[in-house]
């Protein structure tokens, strides 16, 4: 089965987010993307929905469950968070839903940083191998893998879809 | 091919990742910039409302200290703590040792206890090595200063500081000056600069106070402060060691002070951007002049900050290396 092209599905997902936004009232989110993948994906989000916000980035390798066994990730920038998140909406972008375990990771570093009114999910792809109970509201695609499959976004720009296999398998 | 546990360096695990940290010396440039990547990330955190991440929760890390330090101590605590570790720290000078019981009754007590890091400072050279070798496996041991031997979380914390603010290595003259007989932060530095790729490392002190065979470290000897001051990049003071000199190595501290404190003067021959590091505590009026420790080129404070940085980055390395070789080990068993 082939991927899809990111550059089809952004702009769905700025309308759907659009959309999502409206229908809670949410006039000034702040929008946030996950290192690295994540932050390629909210910039072009954020261009398709012809937005100049500020964008804040997370790297959650200080909070991940699994560094004893992934080690940390040095290589990946800080993160930078230009804007309060104390009583914000805020818009959690990431480019690939798997486990769950990375939002899980970023809503415990979110609220490390204040008490948000509301986190809105934004995913570009959503592998349907939730291990918690984690939901995007906005998703570009769901597509299953075999097992050993994993899906990586080359970027940023422009944004591809790639199949990797998993050296085990 | 696996290296074998005879071969492989102690503080290494099977995969070359930190498990100890011990010395300097054998560690690669690669694993050294790691260090200070990783430090870099966690200056960020120490900049938050919370200043807390959740890293080692749940491991409780004990500083063991031998011999007396605030700096060192207190830095280690606040690291553990930023990484929500529970810490307990040891005045082992004034507490069992005194009452006489040994080294490894001390070390039996606290792995009952449960702990999974100490952070040893002992005044014996190689006494966190020993300790590293003689402690129950999964327990990282980290070196908070050992004797004349080594501080290699002051090494990169140096390097952390040296590198925020020059950005690399590869093009600096950097002059450590002072007390070189009696520093184990010399020491440390000179190999970290060393690994880094610094090209030009000179050593300033009286001949009384420079260690025999210093050359071997690659480094330029000056016994006269002007001239080795000139165009360097950075100048790291060294604090006169008073307790550890057993006379007759200095006329007197004022005859010191004369020929090797920096004042504004001597700076200027250094390059006019120069930094003036120092590890701390500072001698005014010894080996440092208060305008100069005070003025707008000295990071000394700087390096403080940064010292909490590295000591999270360390913590957490060998935290991850120790989990990772238990992983290991317990693959290897399950396929034999």
């Amino acid at each position: 089965m082939s991927l899809p092209d990111p550059a089809v599905l952004l702009p769905q997902m700025a309308a759907a987010l659009s959309a999502h936004l409206q229908q809670r009232q949410i006039a000034e989110p702040r929008y946030i993307g996950i290192h690295t993948g994540g932050v390629w994906v909210a910039e072009a989000l954020l261009q398709a929905m012809g937005q100049s916000a500020p964008l804040g980035t997370l790297n959650v390798s200080f909070y991940r469950d699994d560094f004893t066994q992934n080690g940390l990730h040095p290589q990946v920038r800080p993160s930078a968070l230009p804007f309060e998140i104390e009583g914000q909406h805020l818009v959690l972008i990431d480019d690939v839903l798997m486990s769950g375990r990375t939002i899980r990771a970023a809503l415990n570093e979110l609220f490390d940083y204040g008490r948000p009114a509301s986190v809105t999910l934004v995913c570009l792809l959503d592998l349907n191998a939730r291990e918690l109970p984690i939901r995007p509201d906005v998703v570009g695609a769901t597509l299953s893998l075999a097992p050993g499959e994993r899906i990586k976004l080359h970027g940023p720009a422009p944004l591809s879809l790639a199949r990797q296999l998993l050296a085990s398998h | 091919m696996t290296p074998t546990a005879a071969k492989r360096p102690l503080q290494l695990n099977d995969q070359g990742q930190l498990r100890h940290f011990l010395s300097l010396d054998g560690l690669s440039r690669e694993l050294l910039t790691e260090i200070l990547d990783t430090a870099d990330s966690f200056l960020e955190v120490g900049a938050r409302a919370v200043k807390k991440v959740p890293l080692l929760r749940g491991k409780t890390v004990c500083n063991v200290f031998f011999e007396n330090s605030t700096r060192t101590r207190t830095t280690f605590e606040l690291a553990a703590q930023r990484l929500s570790a529970d810490v307990i720290s040891l005045n082992v000078s004034t507490s069992s040792t005194s009452k006489g019981e040994t080294l490894f009754d001390t070390l039996r007590n606290l792995e009952a206890m449960a702990a999974d890091m100490f952070v040893v400072r002992h005044a014996d050279s190689g006494a966190a090595h020993f300790i590293a070798e003689h402690v129950c496996p999964n327990v990282a041991v980290i070196n908070g200063g050992d004797g004349r031997h080594g501080h290699p979380t002051q090494g990169m914390l140096d390097m952390l500081t040296i590198r925020r603010h020059k950005g690399s290595f590869e093009k600096l003259s950097v002059a450590i000056v002072g007390d070189i007989l009696h520093s184990r932060v010399a020491r440390s530095d000179m190999l970290a600069l060393k690994t880094l790729g610094c090209p030009d490392i000179r050593v300033i002190a009286p001949k009384t106070l420079l260690p025999v065979g210093i050359e071997q470290y690659g480094v330029s000897v000056y016994n006269d402060l002007a001239e080795g001051l000139k165009e360097v990049d950075v100048v790291i003071m060294l604090r006169l060691q008073r307790e550890r000199m057993q006379g007759g190595l200095l006329p007197s501290e004022g005859e010191f002070y004369r020929l090797y404190g920096l004042t504004t003067q001597r700076l200027a021959l250094a390059k006019p951007d120069a930094l003036v590091m120092h590890p701390g505590p500072i001698n005014r009026g010894v080996e440092i002049e208060s305008a100069v420790a005070d003025g707008s080129q000295s990071v000394i404070l700087n390096q403080v900050t940064y010292g909490i940085a590295i000591r999270m980055a360390v913590l957490s390395m060998a935290m991850s290396g120790q989990a990772a070789q238990r992983q290991l080990n317990q693959d290897s068993e399950e396929q034999n």
